[in-house]
């Protein structure tokens, strides 16, 4: 194992973080502050509790599942695509590195970030609405399953993309409606049948319920079944991952 | 000697049906300064690319110091430093931290003395604070060569390295090049500044279309392929060559005062006793005569034009 080159892509990518501090880490927690003070204080006050949880503390595991998907996705995707856009890829590719120690680099920076962003909007929640964690534990393995995953997901769009706009589409197109849909501001049990069952083809929905859970002891779906799907779509993520770089797709000709 | 680099049959066909490489058999000796030189297109960069692990190799086999390329990459990357023909690296990066990155990259532990050396030796230690898009073009390519050294390479790959820097630095990478030679390490250098092979190189390789052609001890390929002219000013004009002249291998120039007579450096007979005594036979006198050797580019330029 080439510790040394682990370390650093690691500490690389997580000084590139320090050097855009207001936009890794200032601004998600703004956007989020919003929602808490929207949705949370302002909407939320007139709306009734939900599973016996006030709306206001109902809605922070999902928006906290929001910021996490979509730093580990921008951070991950945006840290190998540069690299591929200005030239500097060669040395990655020429370097005694095997794919694995570049996944480690890159993938732990990303995630590292997104559970650190996680952490600090966990906090400035706590300035606004009152929340508890019943399983801490299983909050933690929630975030860091989840930033881990979704980061591997964004090292793959990152590959995958040629031009800015495509590393744009899958957060913007796919990730962020999946999340909106999958019960961030809601319970699924609100919905009418037909769309309780459609809703279940969102694999978002087993996170925000999971995660949820660990929070509050209620949930959408068996965590059971939320924990196996993160794992299922993360050992994908993976499958993925060896292929592009067995075949070089994107990066070797 | 065991070769350093050693490439065995090896070929290079694109997706897009483009054969960059064909049966390519080449060694590079422990040591030396390589020129590989060739047009543009010429399969130069796909070569290097291949060596140093950036494009996927074809057919045929290419080990480092015993190391295949796919196989034993690990060991065979490590010993090879390269310096790419763009000027590729991290813009908002400082200097200090892109040539650790390179360093740590590579797998060698820290040694800010070692990369403070490569810094000076590159007049690039005022500058490690600046980041990398503040520099001028010649200070990136010096930042592009510190990054290349810093995990202290058996072989370096050097590609068009002096492309677009002033007569300065070329001078000055020209003196770091054989600096490292003189440490050991194995150089090849691709140009498009034939001087700079000539200045440089031990051997000179050429590539075209994918084929090496010629591979030869740089003075024995000059000696062997180079030609030397000799050029007779004349006292007066003349409108055409006398036919007396004819069995002379001689050119008149466009006004008229000068003939140029051109002979084999190799064969033990000149000629040009016999040319002297026949231009004083005739009554052509001359008065100033000097040589001239051609130049690795002429060679160059002559065996690209006889394989096309």
């Amino acid at each position: 194992m080439n510790v040394y080159a682990v370390r650093a892509i690691y500490r690389f990518e997580m000084a590139r973080a320090w050097r855009t501090l207001m936009q890794s880490i200032a601004t998600p927690i703004l956007s989020t502050s919003l929602y808490f003070v929207v949705f949370g204080a302002a909407i939320g006050s007139r709306m009734g509790e939900i599973d016996g949880i006030s709306y206001a503390s109902f809605i922070i595991p999902g928006l906290l599942m929001l910021s996490l998907l979509s730093e580990s996705i921008s951070n991950a995707s945006f840290g190998i695509y540069f690299p591929k856009f200005s030239g500097t890829i060669y040395e990655l590719l020429s370097a005694p590195v095997s794919p694995l120690e570049i996944v480690l680099g890159y993938v732990g920076a990303a995630a590292s970030k997104s559970v650190i962003l996680g952490l600090l909007i966990l906090v400035t929640a706590r300035l606004f609405v009152d929340y508890e964690i019943v399983h801490p534990v299983w909050m933690v393995g929630f975030l860091l399953l989840t930033a881990i995953t979704f980061s591997l997901f964004g090292f793959i769009i990152g590959l995958w993309a040629d031009d800015f706009q495509k590393l744009q589409i899958i957060p913007m197109m796919v990730i962020m409606p999946l999340t909106f849909l999958g019960g961030a501001f809601y319970s699924i049990n609100m919905l009418p049948p037909f769309w309780q069952t459609v809703t279940l083809f969102n694999p978002v929905v087993y996170l925000i319920s999971g995660f949820r859970w660990s929070f509050y002891g209620v949930a959408d779906v068996n965590v059971i079944i939320s924990v196996g799907m993160i794992i299922v779509f993360l050992l994908l993520c993976l499958m993925a991952v060896g292929w592009i770089f067995k075949t070089g797709y994107r990066l070797k000709s | 000697m065991e070769p350093i680099i050693s490439i065995r049959n090896l070929t290079k066909t694109y997706d897009s049906g483009l054969q960059a490489l064909d049966n390519i058999n080449l060694d590079i000796r422990r040591g030396e300064i390589f020129g590989l030189l060739g047009p543009n297109g010429a399969g130069k960069t796909t070569l290097i690319s291949i060596i140093c692990g950036i494009v996927r190799p074809g057919e045929g086999s290419v080990s480092v110091d015993g190391h295949d390329i796919v196989s034993d990459f690990r060991a065979a990357r490590s010993k090879i430093g390269l310096v790419p023909q763009e000027l590729s690296a991290a813009t908002f990066e400082s200097v200090w931290a892109t040539v650790n990155f390179s360093r740590g990259l590579f797998g060698k532990p820290p040694d800010p003395g070692f990369l403070e050396k490569i810094l000076r030796d590159l007049s690039l230690w005022g500058k490690r604070n600046e980041r990398i898009m503040a520099l001028s073009g010649g200070m990136k390519r010096r930042v592009l060569i510190a990054k290349a050294l810093a995990h202290e390479p058996e072989i370096l790959f050097l590609d068009e390295p002096t492309a677009g820097v002033d007569v300065e630095l070329r001078h000055d990478m020209w003196e770091m090049v054989h600096g490292l030679r003189e440490s050991g390490v194995t150089i090849i250098l691709t140009t498009h500044y034939i001087n700079e092979a000539e200045e440089m190189a031990d051997r000179i390789g050429i590539i075209n279309e994918g084929k090496i052609g010629v591979v030869e001890d740089k003075t024995v390929l000059m000696n062997k392929l180079g030609k030397k002219q000799l050029t007779l000013s004349l006292q007066h004009p003349l409108s055409k060559i006398p036919m007396e002249l004819d069995d002379h291998p001689l050119e008149l120039s466009a006004d008229g005062n000068a003939l140029v007579y051109t002979f084999d450096t190799q064969k033990k007979h000149t000629g040009i006793p016999e040319l002297l005594r026949h231009l004083s036979q005739y009554g052509i006198d001359f008065k100033d005569i000097h040589s001239s050797q051609s130049s690795l580019e002429d060679i160059f330029v002559s065996l690209v034009r006889e394989k096309a």
